[in-house]
């Protein structure tokens, strides 16, 4: 927790201009880690925050909209929050602050990686293990991945295109949108093109 | 017989149990002390008897301490702990002197021979001051620190502050502090006695014995009977609801305790007086088959606190599948998605018009309550706090 908070818009455009990159990588990315099963409303903390908190319900659209895995790196997401903010801000007649919701808080958190020692070598070994490997492996080799190395080139994805050779299976792994679901949802759906692969033989 | 961590593999999300054990690998045999002031009784000490030997079982040279003080020490402890959550007391430089000495008494005792060493609340705080070279100490805190009286939390932040980091159940908890401060849900444990499945026999024989009949809905605040949980409240927004809704309202806890316990307890009565569908039980602090059943045995579950430390006891409720309605309040915002696995309030009538919702839509209430089992399931189980645990462990000791 990084002590910083914010009862208004302003004081959260202020503290999205200063906090580290983390902080704003753990409000946005991360929030899929943090809610792997059932999320809020909105896809990011403050976007949440927004509308649930402070009752700003057009700021809290205009922030849940942005795709973090879209945007590229993080100081440009930065950039996009502070402008979608700072826009808001030129067109209400005052600055809306929290009345009985709750403040903003800012923190940050750090990728702890770790082995789960389950290994695949076949597309129904990977099928298997992705079936009982903890949630967090899934994001750690989709969405921490993309944010690495781009928006359709996870970890699976390279690897079912490298290491299998299954170009075809890789770019449908590649579109499925974690942006747009949950990190289960994501895992279901990643089952589900496997299982279909291995029906075609793969 | 003690729950192994097998025990949690059906329960826990898949692979959480086997994480564990990875995370846990490169801490094997490192040795962890905790030290908190109370054997039983309280939330913590109940975490802490449960932790411990899952931790062993992972490789961890895992032990739990607790400080012992007398009277003087407690009336110290008390005072101090009313001051930190806001409320007017007297924690004087007398109070402050005793409870010092307690801890240094209570040090003579003690062995701190650990990598790390986790002091749990504001009663073993000022070990701090004897702590020896090695090791790193983390003060962990469970209090509802968020508006504390000033002078209070001045006596506390000059120990904190010589900690290595610390630990907080929810932001808003955190204070202005120059060290690291984490954040760390705490846990329910799905496999206790307060929160493990029973038999509908044994739900039948419960509320039997506790004279509860099963022939409408069942309403249910199980809490301790103290003005920030709002009794009073409830029953008001239950006399709303039942206008249209046939129900019944059961109000379980332990009374609080002195004048204002008495008096509090007379306003429930005189607010439910005549009203034979409201039940008031006064239960022991340890009546966990009797909240197990009764939360199991309600069609609603409400805890309207206007005032709260993280509230757990919506937790509980939750992993029972019960949608619940919850004040505006310490950590019950951080467990209801609002919609999602039940609904917060900030009023008496907002608590009736979601007793109404949830009564006149059964469908509604019956998915609330299979969200919050699983949003339970992800978020505040055993499983998921040792892993916070270890990772804490990771970061501190790397």
């Amino acid at each position: 927790m990084l002590g910083r908070r914010a009862a208004d818009v302003q004081e959260l455009l202020d503290g999205l201009e200063e906090v580290p990159l983390d902080s704003i990588y753990f409000h946005t990315h991360s929030y899929f880690l943090r809610h792997p099963y059932i999320a809020g409303p909105y896809p990011n903390d403050f976007a949440n925050w927004a509308a649930i908190q402070l009752r700003d319900r057009v700021l809290g659209e205009r922030l849940a909209v942005i795709d973090p895995f879209e945007v590229g790196d993080l100081d440009a997401l930065r950039n996009e929050l502070v402008t979608i903010l700072d826009d808001h801000l030129s067109h209400v007649g005052s600055v809306p602050r929290v009345v009985y919701g709750e403040l903003f808080f800012f923190m940050q958190s750090r990728i702890l990686a770790v082995p789960t020692g389950i290994k695949a070598r076949t597309l129904t070994e990977f099928r298997e293990g992705l079936e009982r490997v903890d949630s967090s492996a899934v994001y750690f080799h989709v969405l921490a991945a993309m944010a690495r190395k781009g928006k359709r080139r996870n970890d699976f994805v390279v690897w079912i295109e490298e290491g299998l050779g299954l170009k075809e299976l890789a770019a449908k792994v590649g579109a499925v949108n974690p942006y747009a679901t949950s990190l289960e949802g994501v895992r279901k759906r990643l089952i589900n093109l496997c299982e279909q692969a291995e029906r075609e033989g793969h | 017989m003690a729950a192994s961590l097998d025990d949690y593999r059906s329960i826990s999300p898949p692979g959480s149990v086997d994480i564990l054990w990875r995370m846990a690998e490169k801490l094997r045999s490192r040795k962890f002390l905790r030290i908190s002031a109370n054997q039983s009784g309280t939330s913590v000490a109940e975490m802490l008897e449960r932790h411990t030997p899952l931790l062993q079982e992972l490789g961890i040279d895992a032990r739990w301490e607790v400080i012992r003080g007398g009277e003087g020490f407690q009336a110290a402890c008390q005072a101090f702990y009313n001051m930190l959550q806001g409320e007017e007391d007297r924690f004087n430089e007398e109070m402050l002197q005793q409870l010092v000495a307690t801890n240094r008494e209570n040090a003579r005792q003690l062995s701190f021979d650990a990598d790390v060493v986790l002091i749990h609340d504001h009663q073993p705080a000022p070990l701090i001051d004897i702590r020896p070279q090695e090791g790193k100490w983390v003060w962990r805190c469970h209090l509802d620190i968020a508006r504390p009286q000033r002078k209070a939390w001045a006596v506390l932040r000059q120990f904190v502050v010589k900690y290595d980091a610390a630990v907080f159940s929810l932001p808003k908890f955190a204070q202005r502090l120059p060290i690291p401060q984490f954040l760390v849900y705490p846990s329910i444990d799905p496999l206790s006695e307060k929160n493990r499945e029973l038999s509908e026999n044994e739900i039948r024989g419960t509320l039997d014995r506790l004279g509860i009949p099963r022939d409408k809905p069942i309403l249910l605040q199980a809490s301790r009977f103290h003005r920030f949980k709002d009794p009073v409240g409830v029953i008001e927004a239950y006399h709303i609801a039942k206008k249209q809704n046939d129900c019944r309202l059961v109000l379980a806890g332990a009374p609080a305790a002195g004048e204002e316990g008495r008096r509090l307890l007379a306003e429930m009565e005189e607010a439910a007086a005549g009203d034979p569908d409201i039940h008031i039980l006064q239960l022991p602090e340890n009546a966990e088959i009797e909240i197990n059943a009764l939360q199991r045995a309600s069609t609603i579950v409400i805890q309207k606190s206007t005032r709260e430390g993280f509230g757990l006891m919506v937790a509980e409720a939750m992993w029972k599948g019960k949608p619940v309605i919850g004040g505006f309040a310490g950590g019950i915002t951080a467990q209801l998605i609002y919609e999602v696995t039940g609904y917060t309030v900030n009023s008496v009538e907002g608590c009736a018009f979601r007793i109404r919702t949830l009564l006149n839509n059964p469908e509604l209430a019956a998915k609330m309550g299979n969200d919050a089992r699983e949003f339970a399931r992800w978020h505040f189980l055993i499983t998921r706090n040792l892993g916070d645990h270890l990772a804490l462990l990771t970061t501190l000791l790397r």
